[in-house]
């Protein structure tokens, strides 16, 4: 790891118009990311977990900018991006990939593998045609395909292998940095456990950072250096991830950890089963995001919104359980930076 | 004596399409007793769903059928019906009633254009003599139990008002209208997040415990399975592979496949370095006729296994598992046991 992050985003905000009336203005708006920080070094993988409608995936998204951020920063190698021109960020892209979930729905099922498998060499400009077979043949062995599935099409791979593909398209521009929106969540228990493997060597052998968004927290645990758990559109805890599942600071995280059942049934844990469901990211309540369904929950929850403050080295909790009194927002951040640098 | 309110014999159901025929449930056979959690484990196309829906008479036809097997269900009263035998009108008498199924998409398994309400109080009507207003009042009193607050408002409301969870609810709601005494949940919890599915989970075993329902679960989690269930059958491309109580099947599991699969899931609990991972891929359903089906990603394959197809054999009480690996230890007994264990 290096000092200087690989990827820093600031105060990053996206925020959805709702549309109402005969003349389609806005009447309100869902708060899918709200006011989320976090630095990513290079060579680790920082995994966001949270469920669904927390704004995880709108976070992935906002960083590529294939959705568009309302407000705050991107910065990716010291560089913001979220002022790029369209032909600027075309080129960031090539060391920015994603994978998404869908390994159905994000693969083009009248496209052979060769073809969407070139289609990035083509569009960054990187190999010339007898190259580029070269290429795919070469990418489809490391993701553990034979060369001959670059003449067929989607619908001729199970899931995992077309995952194989996601991952493959992703890394032939060779990137730096690979969003992953739920890889393996569409994947069975064996064929999961393939991709998780996959992924933590591909890692290893191209020096390659990862964000890795997922529901399932085993998941996440598996495979990530730190851990961001976001509720409600804000990063609510950030922690190493030894650190996090050890000492979870936020009833959130520690109801979340709590809630997951163990294949084990000599694993007896204490579940603390949370009351209702997640509020509605456009009509959030006012103050701590959590405080309608937390056990703990006291009256200065209901009225302000914690910050995400450093609670102990590199933990980051927003809970007022572990504030100071009076511990606004912006000595936080500055909280955050100097703890990192 | 508890006497099993299921009891599954060679079940047999096979989809006739285009491709040919495809065996999706093949020579199944299990039983579940009065108040008991059975879990149903699997990956997809295992033909865990396609199980559950024979139990209920549910098979899409065409292209599917139930071409052989016995579907014994025991009434309160003791009486014993083979469900594969009794007429459609029968079998709408039983459905619903004295049986009744949860699907894993709350979403698409309520109809949008009726009120929660009414949609509970259908299957009353149904099956009991209760008048409309009888019927309303128990509806929103099952919406009570299943712990939705405002009951009465959401009993006039529509299915897109209402959360995942919710409705979720509502599903077992309806489905434990009538008391049943089996109910049959295929991934209940699936779809819902994981806060979500403690809740869930937790509704389930309160209602097995104090109705006495027994319980059919589906499930691909063995997370869940640990949480809920009492004892569990594991499927494999259309055929049980292991059975046995749920710590002997978590803790102490015989068949490689069962093995493998508990291996390659990350723990919660624990740290490991790497996963350990099946090769290759679950087989489509019916490309192989001879042979242990799990023989090609297995790591003890040896001969037998590709020339033979493996019985259940009995490994000790209530435990069983297909896999030649056994066979060897069980001496020359092994084979009466096994068609024992088979059934007829």
């Amino acid at each position: 790891m290096t000092d200087q992050p690989l990827l820093k985003v600031t105060n990053l905000k996206k925020y959805f118009p709702i549309k109402g009336g005969i003349l389609g203005r806005p009447v309100g708006e869902v708060k899918a990311v709200d006011d989320v920080s976090f630095d990513v070094f290079e060579g680790e993988v920082l995994g966001i977990v949270g469920e669904s409608g927390c704004g995880k995936s709108t976070t992935g998204k906002a960083l590529l900018r294939l959705i568009e951020p309302t407000a705050g920063g991107v910065h990716f190698q010291g560089k913001d991006i979220t002022t790029l021109g369209t032909d600027e960020m075309r080129k960031v892209r090539r060391d920015m990939q994603i994978i998404f979930q869908d390994p159905y729905a994000s693969l083009n099922p009248r496209h052979n593998i060769g073809k969407i498998l070139s289609e990035p060499l083509l569009v960054h400009g990187l190999a010339e045609k007898k190259e580029r077979t070269e290429k795919v043949h070469e990418i489809l062995r490391i993701v553990g395909l034979p060369p001959e599935a670059a003449d067929r099409y989607p619908h001729q791979f199970s899931g995992g292998q077309r995952q194989r593909i996601g991952i493959a398209r992703a890394l032939i521009v060779r990137p730096k940095l690979i969003i992953c929106d739920e890889p393996v969540s569409a994947l069975d228990v064996s064929i999961q456990s393939q991709i998780l493997n996959l992924m933590e060597d591909l890692q290893e052998e191209f020096g390659l950072t990862y964000v890795f968004i997922a529901h399932d927290l085993s998941v996440v645990k598996h495979i990530s250096d730190r851990i961001a758990v976001m509720y409600l559109g804000k990063i609510v805890e950030l922690a190493d991830r030894d650190d996090l599942y050890d000492r979870p600071l936020h009833p959130y995280t520690e109801s979340l950890m709590s809630a997951v059942p163990e294949p084990d049934p000599d694993v007896k844990k204490e579940r603390i089963v949370l009351e209702g469901d997640v509020p509605s990211p456009s009509d959030p309540p006012p103050g701590c995001p959590f405080h309608n369904r937390c056990p703990y929950v006291m009256d200065v929850c209901r009225e302000k919104v914690p910050a995400l403050e450093a609670v102990h080295v590199n933990h980051y909790a927003a809970c007022h359980l572990h504030t100071e009194e009076g511990g606004d927002a912006d000595a936080s951040i500055n909280h955050l930076k100097g703890e990192k640098a | 004596m508890t006497e099993p309110v299921l009891n599954v014999e060679g079940l047999r159901t096979h989809f006739f399409t285009d491709a040919g025929e495809i065996p999706a449930v093949d020579d199944v056979s299990f039983y579940i007793n009065e108040g008991e959690v059975l879990g149903i484990v699997g990956e997809s196309g295992c033909g865990k769903s396609v199980t559950s829906l024979s139990v209920m008479g549910l098979v899409p036809n065409p292209p599917g059928k139930i071409i052989g097997g016995t579907i014994d269900f025991r009434h309160s009263g003791g009486k014993v019906e083979d469900l594969r035998r009794v007429s459609g009108r029968r079998m709408r008498q039983i459905r619903g009633n004295q049986m009744a199924m949860i699907f894993q998409e709350p979403m698409t398994s309520l109809d949008p254009l009726y009120k929660i309400g009414y949609q509970i109080t259908e299957g009353l009507r149904r099956h009991t003599k209760m008048n409309k207003k009888e019927a309303h009042r128990k509806a929103v009193d099952m919406l009570k139990i299943v712990g939705i607050p405002r009951a009465e408002q959401v009993a006039t409301e529509y299915p897109h008002q209402l959360s995942g969870g919710m409705r979720q609810r509502v599903m077992i709601a309806m489905a434990m209208a009538c008391d049943p005494e089996l109910l049959i949940a295929d991934e209940p919890t699936t779809a819902l997040d994981v806060t979500i599915q403690a809740q869930i989970l937790e509704l389930m075993k309160k209602l097995n415990k104090e109705k006495g329902t027994a319980l059919m679960l589906i499930t691909h989690d063995l997370g869940v399975v640990a949480e809920m269930c009492d004892r569990v059958v594991v499927m494999y491309a259309g055929k049980v592979v292991e059975e046995g109580d749920v710590r002997t099947i978590l803790k102490h599991p015989k068949h490689p496949y069962t093995q493998g699969l508990i291996r390659s899931l990350p723990k919660m609990s624990e740290r490991e370095e790497r996963l350990y991972s099946i090769p290759g891929t679950v087989p489509k359903p019916g490309s192989i006729k001879d042979g242990c089906r799990f023989a090609a990603r297995c790591p003890h394959t040896f001969d037998r296994c590709v020339e033979e197809t493996p019985e259940l054999l009995p490994l000790a009480e209530g435990h069983a598992c297909r896999c030649f690996l056994y066979d060897s230890l069980e001496g020359g007994g092994a084979h009466d046991r096994s068609t024992t264990a088979e059934g007829h």
